[in-house]
């Protein structure tokens, strides 16, 4: 039986990856390598002001001087980031109207899924269409502008609302925080700003749909999501690349600011190309992402699938500042082929009352390793913080990992702490439940495994729970994508 | 309905099933006895074609298709359903969602229309009453956090909602209050017809007092050693198993 299974589950991780295509359209390239005169060249044609260039330089300086972490259970060869290209833009500028979009980038995006189109967009979410280093368009912007909402590209936010920027960006995440978050703040192209006003509620989804297109170029998005008082926004990200054969870097940073009472729900479905069967190729994926829950009663919760990249370390945290504030940490990482994960949180407690959450669901198949890596932190002025976190494992296959690495520091010795976590492989009686019910063996692979995550894809907002649900049955088995 | 010719079956390099002969007629109610280890649940497990035991000799049909070397879920389509005697959870998945994909499996094999959701939901809320259950029952994750008596009460809802040709209902009766004894009983009476089979495993004569069996085969270490009426039953509860070794 074991055999048979592992042939179809084998027969299933050879599914093609549907988005691996690649936009042939004329674009401004930087020559590979980084040094200030690259970096002040990128500030220049995005047209920075003063600060914002001597703060990339300040980032810049920094990560001369740091090394890249080894703590992480991953291996890769050595990146050259003197090989690597920090820019790379379709030639036509960004316009007001779509109709000045290169229809190559248009039809990119429609194959994607992802209509730029207001009109045939699905209804209630606004899309910021990030294509290599830049922001292609932006919709619904007059729609939400009309609440006081800001949603726009990372570098028009520059100059139209400089003194947002000026007051948040690396307000989260300083610039020195740890190597790729120096190096992100050094080279940052384009991404996301967002920000809803004192005790507005944003009336629909709002998401950015990053592309990476161009060959041997590091993608380095920046987005910024700032929840005034009594404000609530629910995000999502979606992520994908063409398959090429050599691995590209990408180093992102997510900060988020809720004030009081305010709330940030941000999601990811990152879907880059992992690589081959064989391991060759695929996105290195080091993403720094951090909230801080500023004010009393406010709430950030994170909820990521992560089923693309070679290479994935991430760890969404939370600080919870204010009194009563909430961090939650929602997460399903699948590793197959030669895949590696090393993901997880930081929930770091500082108010009083402060409560956090922590789920993760790691599947391994393959020769995929998944790691959990997690750390609850209880500061000393803590009071009565609560914890709860559970990590489930499931292995699929003899020759994928699952390991888990909590780390629980408590200052305050009224905190109220729970873990639990399970390692499980795909039963054997499981499936010959289903298949005694007549459902084939892929399906029950992908029943089992949708059942499993089931808990973290109900904080999907509704339209993307499909599409995650989609996603893992694509990946794990053998429906047509 | 289904022919046993000389069957037998191993774990683990372990001989359990030494040469079952067996035939089941549609429209019949047979019923195993055995001590514990005879081999009586192997027999149910390697009709299902569980992979986890080594079929070393002679065959199964149902219906002159030689099903011996089947796939599970293919023989399951022709018609074989188990009543399990532990139903494994599956946390996550929800019992309609599962029943529904079981039934549509079933429906598209026999070139049948996809059951839609509406229709699926009025047939399982018929059956589910019966059993005595509540509709949220198949809101439920499959056999997740049930207790003994729903998980076989969730085996019959199956077992009806399926409709399959030759029902095994191995232990289906162990560790069941009478009350839900009398409903898993009710569940089997209402699936069993003149078209259809039902094989009982058990230990017990008390099931047999709700479902009127045709035909009793008593087992002793993999082989079947005496089979006859309702009287054997009687016999096994007053004398055990002892008499058949002599």
């Amino acid at each position: 039986m074991v055999d048979k299974n592992q042939q179809v589950i084998d027969k299933t991780l050879e599914q093609e990856y549907k988005y691996g295509f690649t936009t042939d359209i004329d674009q401004t390239k930087f020559d590979p390598g980084l040094n200030e005169e690259v970096i002040t060249k990128l500030s220049r044609i995005k047209n920075e002001p003063k600060w914002l260039l001597e703060w990339r330089l300040k980032a810049f300086k920094n990560w001369k001087k740091m090394s890249e972490p080894t703590w992480a259970k991953i291996e890769y060869e050595p990146i050259d980031y003197q090989a690597l290209s920090y820019y790379a833009a379709p030639k036509q500028k960004k316009n007001d109207s779509l109709d000045d979009v290169d229809p190559e980038i248009l039809e990119t995006y429609n194959k994607l899924g992802i209509s730029l189109d207001e009109q045939k967009r699905l209804e209630g979410v606004a899309v910021d269409a990030v294509f290599d280093s830049v922001s292609i368009a932006t919709t619904f912007k007059e729609e939400l502008a009309k609440h006081g909402i800001i949603f726009c590209s990372f570098s028009e936010a520059v100059h139209d609302h400089p003194e947002l920027i000026k007051k948040y960006l690396g307000s989260v995440i300083p610039a020195t925080d740890n190597y790729f978050a120096a190096l992100n703040s050094a080279v940052f192209s384009d991404g996301s700003f967002v920000y809803i006003p004192k005790g507005v509620r944003c009336p629909m989804e709002l998401s950015t749909y990053f592309r990476i297109n161009a060959t041997n170029t590091g993608q380095f998005e920046r987005t910024l999501i700032v929840a005034d008082e009594g404000s609530y926004v629910s995000y999502l990200e979606g992520c994908t690349a063409p398959m090429r054969d050599e691995n590209q870097l990408h180093a992102a940073c997510v900060e988020l600011v809720a004030h009081k009472d305010a709330t940030i729900k941000y999601s990811t479905i990152q879907n880059w190309y992992s690589g081959d069967k064989e391991g060759k190729g695929g996105i290195y994926n080091f993403v720094t992402k951090r909230g801080t829950c500023l004010g009393d009663n406010s709430k950030i919760s994170w909820t990521q699938v992560e089923t693309g990249s070679a290479i994935t370390w991430k760890y969404p945290s939370v600080i919870m500042q204010g009194d009563n504030s909430v961090g939650e940490f929602y997460s399903v990482a699948v590793t197959k082929n030669k895949q590696q994960a090393d993901t997880g949180t930081k929930m770091i407690h500082m108010g009083k009352n402060t409560k956090s959450t922590i789920i993760t669901k790691g599947i391994s198949a393959g020769e995929g390793q998944n790691t959990y890596r997690g750390g609850v932190k209880i500061l000393k002025k803590a009071e009565n913080a609560q914890n709860f976190s559970q990590c489930d494992s499931i292995l699929i296959g003899d020759k994928c990992g699952a390991h888990t690495f909590p780390y629980i520091d408590v200052k305050n010795p009224s905190a109220k702490m729970e873990h639990e976590a399970t390692t499980s492989s795909i039963g054997e009686d499981q499936l010959f439940y289903c298949n005694q019910r007549g459902i084939k063996l892929d399906d029950a692979v992908s029943m089992i495994v949708n059942g499993f995550c089931k808990e973290v894809f109900e904080e999907l907002p509704m339209e993307f729970a499909v599409e995650a649900k989609q996603l893992i049955e694509v990946t794990l088995e053998n429906s047509v994508g | 309905m289904i022919k046993i010719k000389n069957l037998e079956a191993s774990i683990d390099d372990k001989t359990i099933l030494k040469g079952i002969d067996m035939e089941i007629p549609a429209g019949e109610v047979h019923v195993i006895m055995g001590r514990n280890g005879s081999g009586k649940s192997t027999l149910a497990n390697v009709i299902a074609g569980n992979e986890a035991y080594e079929v070393d000799g002679g065959s199964i049909s149902m219906n002159d298709t030689d099903i011996t070397e089947m796939s599970i879920e293919n023989r399951a389509l022709e018609g074989i359903f188990l009543c399990f005697q532990y139903p494994v959870a599956i946390p996550g998945v929800g019992m309609a969602y599962f029943l529904r994909s079981a039934l549509n499996a079933h429906r598209k094999h026999q070139g049948k229309d996809e059951m839609d959701a509406l229709e699926f939901l009025n047939n399982a809320k018929a059956i589910l009453s019966e059993l005595g259950l509540d509709d949220s029952f198949l809101k439920r994750s499959i056999n997740d956090g049930f207790s003994g008596g729903e998980k076989k009460k969730s085996e019959i809802l199956q077992l009806l909602t399926i409709n399959p040709k030759l029902a095994v209902l191995d232990e289906t009766d162990s560790g069941l209050d009478v009350d839900a004894l009398r409903t898993v009983a009710k569940g089997v009476n209402k699936f069993k017809n003149e078209n259809n089979s039902v094989l009982i495993i058990t230990h017990y004569q008390r099931l047999l007092n709700y479902i009127k069996p045709d035909v009793v085969h008593l087992m002793i270490d993999g082989k079947i050693v005496e089979s006859g009426d309702m009287s054997l039953v009687e016999k096994v509860e007053k004398d055990g198993y002892s008499w058949l070794e002599k």
